[in-house]
C-alpha cells in the first residue's frame, strides 16, 4: 500500500459523495419541472395527502405535546439560575414555533414517510411495477414522485402548524399545572411576545423539509437494489438522508432568516 | 415487423447481449428460448425502452424505436409481466383499464370498467374479481389479470415474459391455451421469453435459441426438434451434459 492510498480513498469518497448529490439534485428538478406540466394525478396527489398529512397528526402530536412540556420544565429550571422563571411562555413559543416544531415535526414525518415512500416505491421496482407503468404509457416520476413531493410540501407546514399549537399547548399545560403559572398570565405572555415572523419562518422550513423528505424517499425508492435487501438498503438510506438533509437545511434557512 | 440488427448490451463486466439479430414477422408468434440468466428479459426489454442497448439497432416497421413519438410507439404494445406487476394499490378492474383510463386513450370511467369486465371475462375471470385488490388473488389469477391487462387496449404487439413461471402445470397449460386463443384472435404479433418447452410448443410459430448472448438457432416451431443444433437439442431435452454449461 502507498503512501497515497488513504488520499485516493478520501479522493473517491468525495466525488461518490459529489455525483450522488448532483444525481439527487437533478432528479429534484426533474420533479420539480413536472410538478406544472400535465397529465396530473389528482386522485394520487389526494391518496398521497392522506398518507402524509393526515396519518402524520398523532405521531407530529404526540412529539409536538412531550417537546413542549420537557421545553417549560428546562426553561423554568435554567431560567431560576438568574431569577428568569418568567420568560417560560415567550421561550417555549418562540423555540416552538422558530425550531422544535419543524425539525422535529420534519424529522418524524422523515422517519415515518419518507420510509414508507422509499420501501413503496421500491418494492414496486423489484416487481418489475414500474417498468410495467412506463409500457403503459405513464412517467413513473410524474405518477409515483410527482403527487407525494407535493402532497409532503404541502401538508408539512399544516402538520408544523399544528404540532405548533400542540407543543405551545404542552408547555402551557406544564406551566400551570406543575409550575404554577396563572393560565391567563402564560397565555398572555405567549401571544404578547410571538411575532408573525417567527411562525411563518417556521412554516417556510415545514415545507422545505417536507419537499426533502419525499424527494429522498422517491430518489432511494426508484433506485432501489434488487431483493428485499435492496429495499431494506433503499429505506434505511432514504430516512438517513432526509433526516441529515433536514438538520442541515434547518441551520441554512436559520442563517437566510434570522442573521441579523 | 420487429428487426434486432447487431444489439449489445453489457451490464459493467457481464456482456450480457453480444450482437443479436432477430426479426419478427408482423401476426408472428416468435418465443425466445434460453437459460436463467441468457439476456432474454433483457432483449425484450431493450425493444420496449425499458433497457438502452450498449450497440446495435432495433426497429419497428422500419423505424428506429428510440426515435419519434413514444407515447404513440408504447400504445402499440402489450405487456405481461413474468410476475404479474400488477399495481397492489389498484383495484383489480383498474389495473386492466389502467391504460384506458388515463392518457391518450382515456375513456369514461363507467366504459373503462366496462372493457376491463369483458377483458377479464376474456381470460376466464368472473365479474367479481373486479372490484378486489391483486393480493387477494392466487398466482394464476394474477397472472390472468396480467394479460386482461395486456390485451385492455388491444395492442398490435403483446410482450409475454415468462408466462408459465411459478404456476402448476394445469394453470400453465390454461395460460398457454389463453395466450394463443388471444393471439390469433387480435392478429398480434406475440413475442414470448419462457424456458418452459410446453409454453414452447403451445404458443410459438417460430422458436428463437438465445444462448451466450447470441441467438444460436431460429426457426419453425416445427421443425425445432428435428435441428442437430447442439444447444437447442441439450436445451429442449433438458439434459444436463452438452455444450450448455449446466454451471453458470
Amino acid at each position: 500500500m502507498t503512501l497515497t492510498a488513504p488520499l485516493a480513498a478520501l479522493g473517491r469518497m468525495t466525488l461518490a459523495l459529489l455525483a450522488a448529490t448532483g444525481r439527487v439534485a437533478l432528479f429534484a428538478a426533474a420533479i420539480v419541472s413536472h410538478i406544472f406540466r400535465p397529465p396530473f394525478y389528482p386522485r394520487e396527489f389526494g391518496q398521497a395527502l392522506m398518507q402524509i398529512g393526515w396519518f402524520s397528526l398523532p405521531v407530529v402530536g404526540l412529539t409536538a405535546v412531550f417537546t413542549g412540556g420537557a421545553l417549560a420544565l428546562q426553561i423554568y429550571s435554567g431560567g431560576a439560575r438568574f431569577n428568569a422563571e418568567a420568560v417560560v411562555p415567550s421561550i417555549v413559543a418562540i423555540g416552538m414555533v422558530r425550531e422544535l416544531g419543524p425539525v422535529l415535526g420534519g424529522l418524524m414525518v422523515a422517519a415515518r414517510v419518507a420510509s414508507s415512500i422509499a420501501a413503496e416505491i421500491g418494492t414496486m421496482k423489484v416487481t418489475e411495477q414500474i417498468d410495467a407503468l412506463v409500457t403503459l404509457s405513464t412517467n413513473p416520476l410524474k405518477y409515483l414522485a410527482v403527487p407525494r413531493v407535493l402532497a409532503a410540501t404541502l401538508a408539512v407546514p399544516v402538520l408544523v402548524a399544528v404540532g405548533d399549537a400542540i407543543g405551545i399547548a404542552g408547555g402551557w399545560m406544564v406551566g400551570v399545572q406543575r409550575l404554577g403559572f396563572n393560565s391567563a398570565t402564560y397565555l398572555q405572555n405567549t401571544a404578547d411576545f410571538l411575532e408573525v415572523w417567527d411562525v411563518t419562518s417556521g412554516l417556510w422550513k415545514g415545507a422545505a423539509f417536507g419537499f426533502i423528505v419525499a424527494v429522498m424517499g422517491c430518489y432511494h425508492g426508484m433506485n432501489s437494489g434488487r431483493g428485499a435487501q435492496g429495499v431494506g438498503a433503499a429505506t434505511k438510506a432514504a430516512v438517513v438522508g432526509a433526516s441529515v438533509l433536514i438538520l442541515a437545511a434547518n441551520y441554512l434557512l436559520t442563517e437566510v432568516f434570522f442573521s441579523a | 415487423m420487429i428487426t434486432l440488427s447487431g444489439v449489445h448490451k453489457s451490464f459493467g463486466p457481464n456482456r450480457v447481449l453480444r450482437g443479436v439479430d432477430l426479426t419478427i414477422a408482423k401476426g408472428e408468434s416468435m418465443v425466445i428460448i434460453g437459460g436463467s440468466g441468457t439476456g432474454k428479459s433483457v432483449l425484450l426489454k431493450s425493444v420496449l425502452g425499458l433497457v438502452t442497448p450498449d450497440q446495435g439497432t432495433i426497429t419497428l416497421d422500419g423505424q428506429d424505436v428510440t426515435k419519434g413519438d413514444r407515447d404513440a410507439f408504447l400504445a402499440r404494445f402489450g405487456m405481461l409481466f413474468q410476475g404479474g406487476a400488477l399495481f397492489d394499490s389498484l383495484k383489480v378492474w383498474e389495473n386492466v383499464a389502467f391504460r384506458l383510463l388515463r392518457g391518450t386513450l382515456k375513456r369514461p370511467k363507467a366504459e373503462a370498467r366496462e372493457i376491463a369486465i369483458e377483458k377479464l371475462r376474456r381470460v376466464g375471470l368472473k365479474p367479481e374479481t373486479a372490484d378486489m385488490f391483486p393480493a387477494e388473488l392466487s398466482g394464476g389469477m394474477q397472472k390472468r389479470v396480467g394479460l386482461a391487462r395486456a390485451i385492455a387496449a388491444s395492442p398490435e404487439i403483446i410482450f409475454f415474459d415468462e408466462p408459465t413461471t411459478g404456476l402448476d402445470p394445469i394453470m400453465s397449460g390454461v395460460i398457454n391455451d389463453l395466450i394463443r386463443e388471444i393471439v390469433v384472435e387480435m392478429g398480434a404479433t406475440a413475442m414470448t421469453i419462457t424456458h418452459d418447452m410446453s409454453s414452447v410448443r403451445a404458443i410459438a410459430d417460430r422458436v428463437a435459441m438465445l444462448h451466450d448472448g447470441l441467438i444460436r438457432w431460429s426457426g419453425p416451431v416445427a421443425e425445432m426438434d428435428a435441428t442437430p443444433d447442439p444447444y437447442v437439442q441439450q436445451f429442449i431435452h433438458g439434459r444436463a451434459t452438452g455444450p450448455i454449461a449446466a454451471v453458470r
